[in-house]
């Protein structure tokens, strides 16, 4: 057993004496802990305020002018007013996703009573935004209506004051989560490709032969393989998270480090067990490429780091449920963001342990059968 | 005598070391010249820089009559040179069959059908290969690569033939055939010179002319019998001694093999040892037994079962029938006491490149668990010993080939084994270092009692065996001493006595005489653009695509899973929102408030809140997204209209899920307000305006109508440019990279050449996507299809492009694999407009995506797809793909050197 540790040690010494020696790849982990995540986190906006928004006014009333002047900063991001013979081009070219369009004649006949009509033009194909936009501007639109017209006949007050807040992320600013979960998205892809490339390097250089003509077990590979690369990885995604989000990108973090990163221990132990057991299905470097990236971006996209789960069709959610990335991000935002103890997040701990613990299984029982096996 | 080639003061740098140093040559025309030398002192360097595939770093090299600096002369002269580079079959692709070999390096010379058909053929005939054109080359023999890797030199009747060490790994029969070949052709074309680099003396003795090379620098030039009258030596071995300096030649000394004392037992049995692939029987019921402290050699022709036999002695591979023993226990390839008793080498590198030599030590003596300090110690001894002290904080990659055979073999012995197994140890290493390899084994041996399983393919090696064992098709043919077997055929030596054996067995005799070629070269002026040479690329690669199974199966399954995952899986309605109930006034009037929750199919209902701490306890678990808090007398409050406080708290954890749940609530709420003043009677004051909201270009505000066209153009940024980013790279980890360098195709051929499958493979898969989505997702193409076509085959185009751009200019195919998949993830996922349109990103986010083509691609997809735009105004946007396309193309063409450093 202490042997078989110090094996461990040693091989993983050599792991990342392999990993230190490409420039190439360390320059890539840079990038992707530190000028990615910036990018990623100050350039992706869910916001509808982040929307481009456009006013068609033809009536040029007062009511017309608060409407559109609600619809300005800060609230949208700098709504253009323009001429009603420009909004399919507009729209077409994508640069506005939502444009209202205000009628002649709108504040003389809502005080007369004739209900007229204002449309909203909402880009469909913008699914992110286009629902929560169109709520939220009919929203502005029916509350400037009712106040404008309340002053004017001095009409009643609503019955219920409801007052909606937002926890853990007040103002809902995107950034505070974008930057957390580009992280650990990069994690998994490093993890993934680290590992199984090096796995797959070793056998078409011939080099994991000889590993095995040795005193060292496939399993002590495994590991060695897992220990060094994720050291990197999470050694990295831990300065990333504190000195790019926290301090370069002022994203306040809130609950504990040492939590997070010891689930962030617990996945990395699981991706990158992934990422082997992946590279004993493929026998070349270009099958393992064209293997992996469906499965790093279904990590990517389904995990819940970018969309949210609620959005995914049960059968979906109940096979994701069985992706490290699942749980660890669901670890993370309540770790990080709703500042949860391990007192409520050790379910998902111990889920993230049982998986790593199954796909090193997994990976072990291949490992022996398409090691050996002649190419 | 004219020069075929001449240096003149030639000087070679690897970093620090000094390949070649102020060499000044000329080599005579049509002429067979032989470079002669220990391992790493610049007969590869030399034949590179005269065959004009590395370039020049200082000095002047003359080949052909044209300076080789100059690139015209370098076009110019590369149809009439032949370079075989260092390694067995290194040149050529495995998976395509002999004939396809051959066909393929006719069509790089520009070679018409008849022509290739008709020079094929007579070199099929002359090589023997004759009977196996549809064998792939990966599962020819060490002996038939060589001949067709000549063959595909000879393809195009070279003036010049540079052969690097061509006869390293194989057996004497099929060397013998080899150099009997090569005198053939040279009878027909007299005036061809040829110019090898061996390590073989017994071989240099046929040559015309020799350069002897020690340390970068010319000891000796000549033909054979000059140089041995110059030293007075009886044979070119002792010549080349003797003309070391005497630093050099210090070592030297005969190698004598002292009588075995036979120890008890054996160390290694094998008996009816059988191994299967599938139908073919590399060994065939195999049985022998190997005494402690012998020396028992294995010799025979490349892949006949002798590295197969050895692996299974190992435990690396299970025996399909048979029982293999060591120390009389059955082998047992699980048990790590037995492998700490054997070394083992293997035939082809198989240690750590990215390691220093001494790393690489250091490495094995902790993994065999050395105790310190002697670990250290016994590191230090094996450099000196193996002679390795001065590479030792090099990295193996960059030593020859001999030099990196002695590391592996100080790996091998590193823990003291008491068995040796090694397979082809001398292969590719000097006379020199031979014989001191052999001092230090015959020690092992005879001191030490070590067992010696040995491989090899010389016979001055098999000569000084205890034992030797003849194998052949799987089969041993004979097993003896060496004296006792040459005597019993009665031949003069060991040499004759084995190709007496593998004759018997093979029964085969090669055809005398060849007919003569049939057509000319042309003497054309070699174009500087030649589809053809392009075709023959792309021929190549797609045959090679075709026999990949595997690799096709994920091409076309990995973006088939992908549309359908999300074409299923992903939607921007957020549905099932767990929430709960605070309600401190357990009213009718808060009841009917919460009614409206409870019936959203937005909503779903978890167990009531008790107190105003599990608010925030649940809250912060993720258990729930929403909790509503109705405060006491809410209801008397409302009849009374005092306006009470509802308070409402959402998980802004994920601020778009935040952001949905709050207009969810904001519908609710008006909802229930309408209900509220219907029921007052206040229908009047309702609305006093119309808001029309209109979902254009999705009127049922499907999610696939904007995922599938996002889908497509992330599957079409990714797959593709995988599909090539290891395309160029690859070949340079193999080898293969060589055939680029030595013959006339260029760059923009070869790149556009491995582009084009790709492209056709891509383009297939879109297909398959485009019905997909038509059929089974029901997305109509409301705009212009024509753009929508031409613009997935200009995205194709680019993202291709972008793959073949990593390929081009990183070293390493992880490297390559790494590079693509983060630079291709990262935009088109975030900065494309799959997720937000590009107008809502920040200027930064903005700029991101439109230096990736993956955004302009979005553009069409989304507006050909669904919102019905026309081909005049998606047209800016496939000039941009176009010109993405060909910026790619253009630095991977730059990055991309035709010479080698």
């Amino acid at each position: 057993m202490i042997s078989a540790t110090r094996r461990i040690f040693r091989l993983s010494v050599k792991e990342l004496r392999s990993l230190l020696a490409d420039p190439v790849l360390l320059a890539l982990i840079f990038y992707v802990f530190t000028v990615a995540v910036v990018q990623v986190a100050t350039g992706l906006k869910f916001e509808v305020e982040a929307a481009q928004a456009a006013i068609v006014d033809e009536d040029h009333s007062e009511l017309s002018r608060r409407i559109t002047s609600a619809l300005l900063p800060p609230l949208f991001k700098t709504a253009d007013v323009i001429a009603p013979a420009e909004i399919d081009a507009g729209m077409d070219s994508g640069r506005y996703v939502f444009v209202v369009e205000i009628p002649p004649k709108f504040e003389s006949d809502a005080l007369a009573g004739k209900k007229p009509s204002i449309q909203i033009n909402v880009d469909a194909t913008a699914m992110a935004l286009a629902g929560n936009g169109a709520v939220y501007i009919q929203e502005i639109v029916a509350r400037e209506t009712a106040s404008f017209l309340r002053r004017a006949d001095g009409g009643g007050v609503t019955p219920v004051d409801l007052v909606v807040r937002s926890k853990f992320n007040p103002n809902l600013n995107s950034m505070w989560f974008t930057s957390v979960m580009e992280v650990i998205n990069n994690v998994a892809i490093l993890s993934i490709i680290l590992t199984g490339s090096a796995l797959i390097r070793e056998r078409e250089h011939g080099t994991i032969e000889h590993l095995l003509v040795m005193p060292v077990r496939p399993l002590e590979i495994m590991l060695a393989k897992i220990v060094a690369n994720g050291a990197v990885i999470v050694g990295a995604s831990l300065l990333s998270l504190l000195l790019v989000v926290r301090w370069y990108l002022n994203v306040p973090i809130v609950g504990s480090v040492p939590l997070f990163l010891l689930g962030s221990i617990l996945f990395m132990v699981s991706v990158t067990a992934l990422g082997l057991l992946l590279a004993t299905f493929a026998r070349t470097m270009p099958q393992f490429g064209l293997l992996s990236l469906p499965v790093i971006i279904i990590l990517y996209l389904l995990s819940g780091s970018t969309t949210p789960l609620e959005t995914m069709p049960d059968w979906l959610q109940w096979v994701m449920s069985f992706t490290p990335n699942t749980h660890f991000v669901s670890f993370a935002q309540a770790v990080l963001y709703r500042g949860a103890g391990v007192d409520r997040v050790w379910p998902e701990l111990a889920i993230l342990a049982v998986i790593g613990v199954v796909i090193l299984g997994l990976c072990r029982s291949r490992f022996a059968k398409t090691i050996s096996a002649q190419d | 005598m004219s020069a075929v080639a001449a240096l003149d003061n030639v000087t070679h740098l690897y970093r620090a070391t000094r390949a070649l140093d102020g060499v000044t040559l000329a080599l005579p025309e049509g002429k067979m010249i032989g470079l002669i030398g220990p391992d790493g002192v610049g007969k590869s360097t030399l034949l590179a820089l005269v065959g004009g595939v590395r370039r020049i770093q200082s000095g002047a090299v003359t080949t052909l009559g044209g300076d080789m600096a100059d690139a015209r002369h370098r076009a110019a002269c590369a149809a009439r040179i032949a370079y075989m580079p260092q390694g067995l079959g290194r040149n050529l692709y495995p998976t395509l069959s002999v004939y396809e070999n051959l066909d393929f390096f006719g069509r790089l010379f520009g070679q018409g059908a008849a022509e290739r058909a008709a020079r094929i053929a007579d070199l099929l005939a002359s090589t023997g290969l004759d009977p196996f054109p549809d064998r792939p080359a990966g599962q020819l023999s060490g002996g038939m690569k060589q001949k067709l890797s000549l063959c595909c030199a000879l393809i195009h009747d070279p003036d010049l033939l540079i052969l690097d060490e061509p006869t390293t790994g194989v057996d004497p029969l099929s060397r013998r055939q080899f150099w009997d070949l090569i005198d053939r052709i040279r009878a027909r074309r007299p005036g061809m010179s040829v110019a090898v680099a061996t390590a073989y003396m017994e071989e240099a003795e046929r040559f015309d002319w020799l350069a002897a090379l020690n340390d970068g620098k010319i000891i000796g030039a000549g033909a054979p019998a000059e140089l041995r009258a110059l030293t007075g030596e009886k044979t070119l071995d002792a010549a080349f001694i003797a003309l070391l300096p005497p630093e050099a030649r210090a070592d030297h000394s005969d190698v004598v093999l002292p009588p075995l004392r036979a120890g008890e037992g054996a160390a290694i049995e094998a008996e009816n040892l059988t191994c299967r692939f599938g139908k073919f029987t590399a060994v065939d019921h195999v049985s022998f037994r190997i005494g402690r402290g012998e020396i028992f050699g294995f010799l025979g022709s490349n892949g006949c079962g002798k590295s197969t036999t050895m692996k299974m002695l190992t435990g690396l591979l299970a025996p399909s029938e048979g029982e293999a023993r060591l120390f009389g226990q059955k082998l047992d390839a699980g048990d790590m006491a037995t492998r700490r008793r054997v070394g083992y080498m293997s035939q082809s590198f198989s240690l750590y490149s990215e390691l220093t030599v001494r790393q690489n030590l250091a490495l094995h003596a902790q993994l065999f668990e050395l105790p310190e300090p002697g670990a250290t110690a016994r590191v230090s001894e094996l450099l000196t010993r193996f002679a390795l002290e001065g590479v030792a904080d090099q990295r193996p990659e960059g030593l020859p080939l001999g030099i990196r055979q002695r590391l592996q073999l100080a790996v091998a012995v590193l823990h003291r084994p008491e068995v040796l197994i090694l397979d082809e140890p001398t292969s590719g290493v000097d006379p020199v270092a031979r014989d001191s390899f052999w001092r230090l084994l015959i020690g092992l041996s005879r001191q030490d009692g070590v067992t010696i399983f040995i491989s090899t393919h010389f016979m001055n090696e098999a000569e000084r065996c205890d034992r030797i064992s003849l194998m052949h098709a799987g089969k041993v043919l004979a097993i003896g001493a060496p004296a006792d077997l040459v005597a019993a055929r009665g031949k003069p030596d060991l040499e004759q006595t084995f190709i007496a054996y593998l004759e018997d067995a093979t029964a085969s005799t090669e055809s005398a005489e060849a007919v003569g070629f049939a057509a000319p070269r042309g003497n054309g002026a070699i174009r500087r653009f030649d589809p053809a040479r392009l075709w023959a690329y792309a021929r190549r690669e797609a045959m090679e695509i075709l026999r990949d199974r595997l690799r096709l199966v994920f091409a076309f399954v990995g973006p088939l899973t992908l549309l359908l995952t999300f074409g299923y899986g992903i939607s921007f309605d957020v549905e099932n929102l767990a929430y709960a109930v605070y309600d401190q006034d357990n009213s009718l009037e808060s009841r009917e408030l919460l009614e409206n929750f409870a019936g959203s199919r937005y909503f779903s209902q978890r167990p009531d809140i008790g107190s105003a701490g599990e608010v925030d306890r649940r809250l912060a678990t993720g258990e729930l997204k929403l909790a509503i808090e109705i405060p006491a007398g809410y209801g008397r409050d409302l009849t009374a209209g005092k306006t009470p406080r509802v308070a409402v708290w959402i998980d802004g954890a994920m601020p778009f899920r935040a952001e949905t749940i709050r207009s969810y609530v904001t519908g609710i709420s008006q909802t229930w307000l309408a209900e509220q003043q219907r029921r007052r009677g206040l229908t009047m004051a309702a609305s006093p305006i119309n808001i029309e909201t209109r979902f254009r270009y999705n009127q049922a505000f499907k999610s696939v109508y904007s995922i599938i066209p996002g889908v497509i153009m992330l599957i079409l940024m990714l797959v593709p440019s995988m599909l090539t980013a290891l395309g160029v790279v690859r070949e340079k980890e193999v080898g293969s990279i060589a055939n680029f360098r030595s013959t006339p195709v260029t760059p923009v051929e070869f790149l556009l050449g491995k582009q084009a499958p790709y492209i056709a493979l891509s383009l297939a898969s879109f297909g398959i996507l485009f019905v997909t989505a038509l059929v089974l997702f029901g997305l109509p193409v409301r705009g212009s299809a024509l753009a929508l076509f031409l613009g997935a085959a200009l995205y194709i185009y680019a993202t291709t492009s972008l793959g073949i751009l990593f390929s081009a200019f990183l070293r390493t195919q992880v490297a390559a694999l790494f590079a693509t998949a983060v630079v291709s993830i990262i935009p088109a996922v975030n900065f494309s407009g799959l997720l937000v349109p590009v107008a809502s990103l920040s200027e930064g986010g903005r700029l991101v995506g439109l230096i990736f083509p993956c955004g302009w691609f979005q553009e069409i997809s989304i507006g050909a797809f669904t919102k019905g735009m026309d081909f005049v105004h998606l047209a800016p946007n496939l000039l941009a793909l176009l010109g993405f396309g060909l910026f790619y193309q253009l630095c991977a063409v730059l990055a991309l050197r035709k010479q080698e450093a």
